[in-house]
Order: structure tokens, then sequence, then C-alpha cells
């Protein structure tokens, strides 16, 4: 059964029915979106039921050709970290539908094109994840573009069009550097191989020279260093944060940019190993910088707009997992990998809360606010939780990521990793500082009356809330799928002195 | 001497295209007014369906014809095909009546009672029809050719009429008529470099043949001088034509200035008829100088590319966008010359298949968005078309994606096929140089999708027409190729592999 292919046709169908759906009839159009996207949440977690955990290769393997002129097939598969990436973005879907059901009222557009949009974003989440083609990868990395360029220009707030723009750019050109690495390999396995093929595994069995190996992968490192954002090329990121909807920004910070890091693990690491190992110390200085850069932005953001504030702790976030994905051993990647799914859904928590605390206040900077915590007690709560599991408390579930992060850099790169730690405490500061000064102490006027969360964000956020304290205390559940990949990864590594 | 031996059914593209060009003259000057354009398009119609069977006919041939004055191979019949399918497109642009996109009587002086009371008695010319012929004929023999004679009579032949065709714009018609003569001059002194360089080519080998200049290159190759200056100032002249950099200058004027459907229809064809030839002596002429011609022509494309879309940059009238974009596309498709590996004929034959097809489309999308005084070419007022006009703003945002090259679309698949070829030639300067300057480009193909989208209408009589039949007929197939192209483009490269060798020897 073509599991994968039906998980992304889904959405897309489905986006077509809401998009058919009469523009007057917005609310049909909504529930006709989380329909379709709990439909696919649920078909995607039975299929994952029938997930071999202890193997390492691609399952659910789909394979047909496509254009044989260039060796191009459709080909679909997930190992341990594909498969809960997707699941990641199939489980964010209908919470983002779900809780922004009013957030399209202001775009250019009707209401039903932005939840079309975000079923179509659905299926190139899918895709991307999905494929083991590297064609077909590029495809979905760039069509991704697309639904998310709209989602962000059209129904944004602000500089909504500009930021769009920066966004879509920054993006195209890191994917058009992975193109042009991209036609390198082509060429190359055409010489080797005896015909040119795109499969990430038959790829795999190249031997590049070491200038060609580096320059391949710097095309796809920065590509997806834009993506994931790594400091220096994360400049795109809170301007696009900030002028997205919030729901927009859950699966941009949530989903997407995950996608820059995955494609570190899956292409620059199994395509370029030694080009990895050569480049992988600046790498981990970039990583460094960027925990300390995200860090220190969100500090001094700490009174600013909120979700300028998020995007920088995500900056800061995605360090520690670049961190751990080139420290090389099997708990930094594991690590890494738990890290971003965990990250996904405590950012994903994060934003939503604050996309109705600026709703409900008409303001997106903390400093308006102050003493929710007596007027929207549960709304309080639930962010304190988010943002307790964003710096990393024991039992929530982003610590087990760090501390294994932490870890795995300590055996390879001890001094990295002491620093690195230093980052934690700094997230301390940049969660409590704005906590204190929008929860607590004297209510400011103006805040006097806000509501609480009603039924339908309490639905809403009640599943993410409870998977960050699910994963706190079994993370063994998910690095049960994760660590016979990782494994197989740093093995295929082959560096000295490992045991 | 015996008589020269004509193989009527092998030339018969030619042929047919140039008797129906005759036809349409006697046509103009003997039958009423009222007739004439149901004669002319009948007419024109069916020759290019002719013409595109003939072609069909000659899949199997390869050889030298006409006394080896003309070389038909499978690159030429695809060459030629593509070329009639473009001009039948091109056609069907220039055919429009709905709109008056032609001058009511071109004699008439701009402004003049004359044009007025030739407007108020609401002319149409119809001497376009002949012209057209013409040209097309011009631009099937221009790839064929197969010594500098025949070369340089075909380019006259293609040439000579888009002149004038370039002049006949209803609006604006000084700015027509200056583009007409800027044309004219510029492409003259293209010729001039041309034959100069044959004339230099005949002293080096002493035949003006193709075959000729390349059995001389392979006996005495090296530094010959005549070789040297001839090969330079051909190169010179056919760089002319393909509007690559620094010799591009002509092209924004000319295809702001000419009428719509004309510059559709010189975009594709022209480009198309040009790089033929271009392959055709590169490849299967020179080759044996590529040490020579390769930094050169990967100079000239790395230039080429950077001015196309650095300056397109700036531009604020659609029309003068496409035509940097043009510039830029020429860029693209030198690198295919530079691939010189047999990769590189079929990247280059389906990167122009592909370009044809959408750069029509562009411009027959051009046509549509009008005041009351014609069309609205300037890029302000187009912004709000998506509101406006949400299928024809989608089906233009989708051709501006092909000509950025976004995966999916056709424009992708040219721009991969040619940067692989290059690439695996060793040259992967151009390569990057490539991957660049299409990032730059997707810059200003993506503002202006971003005008159509996010900015709102300016209430200012901008309008786009209902198309009718004949231009709704050819955008929908220009979009249905680039879509098809970019999805499932195998049968096509098919097809394209299967032909794409030159005659031997």
């Amino acid at each position: 059964m073509n599991w994968l292919t039906i998980l992304g046709l889904l959405p897309l169908i489905g986006s077509a029915a809401v998009f058919l759906v009469p523009r007057e009839r917005a609310a049909l159009a909504k529930q006709l979106a989380l329909g379709i996207s709990s439909l696919v949440a649920v078909a995607g977690l039975v299929m994952a039921t029938s997930f071999d955990r202890g193997v390492s290769g691609f399952q659910f393997v789909e394979k047909y050709s496509w254009i044989p002129a260039f060796g191009i097939n459709y080909g679909l598969g997930v190992d341990g970290m594909a498969l809960l990436l997707i699941l990641l973005a199939l489980i964010l879907t209908p919470v983002v539908i779900l809780a922004c059901w009013n957030e399209a009222e202001g775009g250019r557009w009707s209401v039903k094109t932005f939840f079309a949009l975000l079923l179509i974003l659905e299926t190139m989440m899918i895709g991307v994840f999905a494929a083991t083609d590297i064609f077909l990868f590029y495809l979905f990395f760039e069509a991704m573009l697309i639904p998310v360029y709209f989602l962000i220009g059209g129904y944004g707030s602000g500089e909504r069009a500009a930021a769009a723009v920066k966004f879509l750019l920054y993006s195209l050109f890191g994917g058009l550097l992975m193109l042009a690495s991209i036609i390198g390999l082509y060429v190359v396995s055409g010489d080797q191989l005896g015909a040119a093929t795109f499969d990430v595994s038959e790829l795999q069995k190249l031997s590049l020279n070491n200038q060609t190996e580096l320059l391949l992968f710097l095309g796809f490192f920065i590509a997806f260093a834009i993506k994931a954002p790594l400091w220096p090329f994360h400049t795109w990121l809170p301007d696009a944060a900030k002028a997205a909807t919030p729901g927009t920004s859950v699966l941009l910070l949530g989903v997407l940019d995950k996608v820059g890091t995955y494609g570190m693990i899956r292409f620059c690491l199994s395509l370029f190993p030694d080009a990895s190992k050569q480049l992988g110390p600046t790498i981990i200085v970039l990583s460094l910088i960027s925990i300390f850069y995200g860090a220190f932005l969100a500090i001094w953001q700490s009174n600013g707009d909120i979700k300028r504030l998020i995007s920088y702790t995500s900056i800061s976030h995605f360090g520690f997992i670049t961190l751990g994905i080139f420290a090389f051993t099997a708990q930094g990647q594991s690590g890494s990998i738990l890290y971003m799914v965990n990250h996904g859904f405590s950012t994903a928590a994060l934003f939503l809360i604050a996309g109705w605390m600026i709703a409900r206040r008409n303001s997106s900077k903390v400093a308006d606010f102050g003493g929710l915590q007596r007027v929207t007690p549960l709304l309080a709560w639930t962010f304190f939780v988010a943002g307790l599991s964003s710096l990393a408390l024991p039992g929530l579930s982003s610590f087990v990521s760090e501390f294994l992060v932490l870890v795995g850099t300590f055996v390879r790169y001890p001094v990295a990793a002491v620093i690195g730690t230093l980052g934690i405490i700094l997230a301390a500061l940049y969660i409590l500082i704005p906590v204190q000064r929008a929860f607590h102490g004297p209510v400011l006027p103006g805040n006097e009356n806000l509501k609480d969360l009603n039924l339908r964000e309490k639905i809403a956020i009640a599943p993410v809330i409870a998977l960050i304290i699910a994963f706190g205390f079994f993370p063994q559940v998910l690095l049960n799928v994760i660590n016979p990949g990782t494994q197989a990864s740093v093995a295929a590594l082959n560096i000295e002195g490992d045991k | 001497m015996p008589a020269p031996e004509i193989e009527y059914a092998v030339l018969a593209p030619v042929l047919i295209l140039l008797a129906a060009g005759v036809i349409a003259v006697l046509v103009e000057a003997f039958v009423s007014r009222k007739y004439r354009y149901v004669i002319q398009t009948t007419l024109s119609f069916s020759a290019i369906g002719l013409g595109i069977l003939s072609v069909a006919l000659n899949k199997e041939v390869s050889g030298r014809f006409a006394e080896g004055s003309v070389a038909v191979d499978g690159v030429t019949v695809v060459l030629q095909g593509t070329i009639l399918v473009f001009s039948l497109l091109g056609l069907l642009l220039i055919a429009e009546r709905g709109f008056q996109s032609f001058t009511a009587q071109a004699s008439t002086l701009p402004g003049s009672a004359d044009e007025q009371r030739a407007l108020a008695s609401g002319l149409q010319q119809t001497e376009v029809f002949p012209l057209t012929l013409f040209a097309i004929g011009g631009a099937l023999l221009f790839p064929a050719a197969n010594d500098l004679i025949t070369l340089f009579v075909a380019l006259e032949v293609l040439s000579l009429p888009l002149y004038l065709m370039a002049g006949l714009s209803q609006r604006r018609r000084l700015l027509s008529q200056e583009a007409a003569l800027k044309y004219f001059l510029l492409g003259a002194f293209s010729s001039a470099f041309l034959l100069f360089g044959s004339a230099f080519l005949y002293g080096y080998a002493g035949t003006t043949t193709f075959e000729g200049i390349k059995n001389q290159i392979s006996v005495a190759p090296g530094n010959d001088l005549f070789l040297l200056v001839g090969l330079a100032t051909l190169t010179v002249g056919l760089l002319f034509k393909v509007s690559a950099a620094p010799f591009h200058s002509w092209t924004p004027d000319v295809y702001q200035g000419a009428p719509t459907p004309v510059t559709a229809f010189m975009a594709a064809v022209t480009k198309v008829a040009a790089f033929g030839a271009f392959l055709r002596i590169f490849y299967a002429t020179i080759g044996g100088m590529v040490w020579t011609w390769r930094p050169i022509i990967i100079v000239v494309s790395i230039l080429t590319m950077a001015i196309g879309t650095i300056v397109a940059i700036a531009q604020r009238d659609v029309k003068r966008v496409l035509a940097y974009s043009a510039i830029a596309h020429s860029g693209f498709l030198l690198t295919g010359i530079v691939a010189f590996n047999k990769s590189g004929v079929e990247a280059t034959l389906l990167y122009l298949a592909t370009y044809g097809f959408t750069t029509l489309g562009t411009f027959a999308i051009v046509t549509l968005v009008r005041d009351a005084g014609g069309e609205v070419t300037d890029l302000n007022r187009w912004s709000g078309l998506g509101k406006r006009s949400p299928l024809i703003a989608a089906i233009f945002t989708l051709f501006l994606l092909a000509l950025a090259g976004i995966p999916l679309t056709s424009g992708f698949v040219g721009k991969f096929a040619i940067f692989s070829a290059a690439y695996e030639s060793g040259n992967i300067s151009v390569v990057i140089a490539g991957v660049l300057a299409s990032a730059i480009a997707a810059f200003f193909y993506i503002r202006i999708v971003v005008l159509m989208y996010f900015n709102d209408p300016q209430e200012d009589g901008t309008s786009v027409m209902i198309p009718s039949p004949v231009t709704a007929t050819a955008i929908g197939i220009c979009a249905l190729a680039t879509l098809i192209l970019g999805i499932f483009p195998q049968p096509v490269i098919n097809v394209i592999d299967s032909l794409a060798i030159f005659v031997a020897g």
C-alpha cells in the first residue's frame, strides 16, 4: 500500500475541496480543513504503528521512474527521523487550523484560501521529508516556499509583503546553490555509476575528490543553514516570524525550519562525509555563535515584540541542534533529532499562546501585558509550561534532547559542550524575564478584562502541552525510533578513534 | 556544367513558406480589401500546417542537399519543427483582430491627417502576413544553411521583414518606427560583420561550404590569421542576432517599440533560428577550434547573463523587463554552446523549445492588458491584476515562474538540462554564474508576481481584455506546453535525443 503517497495526496485533495467551498461559507471551509487534517493525522499515526523500529533503512518505500532521461525517480520512503518529522507536521497542522480559527479574517484574500494554503503546505511538508530522490526533495523544498510566501504575505500583519519577499528570496537563493550542487552530483554520478541518478542511497556510493566534495557540500549546507536558520544566515527569520500569523509561524519554525537540520543529516553527512568532517569544527563554532547570539537578542527583546522574541529563542535552539549534528556522535545526533521534534511542540505552544495574547490585547509588546496570571490563569500556565520546556527544565520534553546533545558533544568537543551549557543559563533568562513581566506583578491598565482560554483554544493547545509533558517523561518512545538511524549514520562517517 | 540537383522534397518546408509568401504578396496586390484578411490567414496557416507536415516527413533524412548548400539532419528537423510551431502561435497573435495592435496604414505619417483618415475608415492592413511568411521561410533556412552564402541569404530573408514588422505598431508609432530604424541599422551592421567574417573564412578555406572549412581546420589547424579574423567577426555577427552582451543594446528598444505580437514572434522564432545556426557553426563546423572559441563564449555567456538579469531589475516597463530577460536567456543558452558535447546539443534544443512557448505566452498576455489608448506596459499599472483578472494573472505567474526556472515548469527542465551539459563538459564557472544569475532573475520575476497579487489595483482605466478565441488558443497552448514540459518532459526529450545528431562528415 502506498502509504506515503496517499498521506501526501489527502491534504492536496482536501485543499481543492476547501477551495471549492463558496466564499461566504467560511465556517464550512474551516471545518472541512480541520476534518481533513485530523484525518491525515490519524492516518499518519496508523501508518506509524506498522513502522519497524529495529532497522535503520528506509521503510514504506515507493519508487517509480518519472523522467528517465535525467534519471529522476518518484521515490518516497521514511526512516525514523523522517517519520517523526512527518508526524510532527501532521499533528501540528490540525492544531494550527483549530488554534487559528479566526486568524485569516484580516487577510488580503478570502478566509478559505488561507486554509487551502495550509493544506497544500501540509502536502509539501510530507513530501519534503519523505523524498528519497534528491530531485524530488529539491522540488518540495522549493515548492514549499510558495504557500508559505502567500501565507505570510497575504495574511500576516505589519510589513508582511516585505517579510514574505525577504523570506522567499533567501530561501530561493539557498535553493539555487543547492541546485548547483545537485547538478554536480548528477553529473558525477553519471561518470561513476554508469547512469546518472538522484537516488540518495545510490549517491552515497560516489567517491568524490576533496575539492569537489567541499564545493558540493557547501551548496547543500548553505541552503540548509539559511533554512535552519544558522547564524549568519538567519536574518530573514525574525521578520518573517513577526509578520506571519501565529499559525504560520508555528509551521514555519516548528516544521519548515527543520528541513534545514534534517537536510544536514540526510544529505550533508551521508553524501559528503569527508567534507562534513573537515568543516565540522567550523560549523560547531557557528552553532555556538547561534546559541549565544539568539539568546542575547532574545533577552534584549524580552520587553519588546513577543513574536520576535520567540523567533530569537529558536535561533538559539537551532544552534543546539546543529551542534549535536556536527559532533558526529550517535548520542549527539539522536539528541538533535529529538530536539527537532520537541522544539516543534514547545515553540508551537509558545507561538500559539503569544498569538492569542496579541489578539486579545491588540499589542505584541511584552511590556504592554502584566499580571495576566491573575486575569487569565490558564493562558499564563500553559505559556509557563511551554516556556519551561523551552528552557529545558527536567521533566519536560526539551530537557532530554538538550542533555543528549551536550553529552554527545562533550565526548568529541568538551570545550564546545561546556560553552554550550552556558547557553542554558541564558535560556532561563529569556524565558523567565518575559514570563515575569507579562504574567506577574500588578495588572497593567488595559489588561483587566482579558478573557481566558475558550474551549476551542483549550482543545487546540491540550495535545501539545500533553505531548511536551509525555515526551519529557518517556523520551524513550521517540529515541527507540531515532536510534537505529543515527547509529548507522554515525558509523558510516567512519571516524577514527571511535569505539 | 550539369544542371544543379535540387531535392525538392527535403527542402519543402522552406519552399512552401517562401512560395506562400509570394502568393501572399500577390493577394495583397490583386484581391479586394474586404477578402484579404480571410485569404491571408487561411493561406498563412495552411502554409505552416503543410510546412510542419513536410518537416515531419524529413525526420529520417540526414545529408547535404541543393549542391551542398543546405544540411538537413535531425537537428534541422527539430529546429524547423520548433520554428514552425512557434510561428503558428505567433501568427495566431498577429491574426488577432479584436484589438488593433497594428497601424491602420503603415505608409501614413504618425499624427498626420492621412493617419486620422485611415484610422477613421477602419483600415486594417494585412501586409504583415506576407512579411511574416518570408520571415518564417528565412528562419527555416538559417539553421539548415550549410555554406556561408546560404547563411547570409537566409539571415537577410529572416531579418528584412522583421525590420518592417517592428515599425507597424498602432500605438506609440514614433517609438515603433524608431525601434524599426534602430533594429535595421544595427541589424545591417551585424550582417556586415557576418559578411566580413565570411569573406575571411573564404580566404582561409578557399570554399564557402561548412564542410570545406571544417576539413581545412582539421588539415591546417592553428592560428591562421584569416581563420581567426573570420571566426571572430562571424561570431560577432551571430552574437548580435541572439542579443548577447555586449551586442544586446538593440533588444530592449526593439522589443518595446515593436507591436507586441511581432515581439512575441521575434523573441521565439529568431532565437530558435539564430541558436540553430550557432549550433551548426560551432558544433559541426568549427568544433576543431573549440579551445580557441570556448573561453570567448564563456566570457560572453557570463556577461550576457549578468547584464540581462541585473539591468532587468531597474526596468519599469513590462516589455523591457521581458527584453532583458530574453538577453539573460541568451546567456543561459550560450552555456549550451560552451558545453560542446552531445548533451549540449540536446539541452540547447530542449531549452529553445521550452523558452519559446513561455516567451510567446508572456507577450500574448501583454497584449491583453490595456486601457483606452492601447496596451499598458507600465509595470506600476499592472498592480492588482490578480484581483482584477485572477485567471490571466495566474497564467502570467506560471510563465514568469517558468522564465525564472522554478521546478515543475518547463523553464526548470530546460535550465537543468543545459546546466548539467555545461557541468559535464567541466566548465563549472558558467554553471555557477548561471545559477547565481537565476537567483537574481528570480527577484524581478517575483516582483511582478508581488505587484499583481499584493498590491491593490489602481483606478486608472487599465483593464484586461477578454481574449478572443485566437489569442486564447495561443495562450492556452503556451500554458499547457509550459506545464507539460515541466512535469512530463520525457516524450519530448526522447524525440530530441533521438534526432539530435548532425549530418556526418
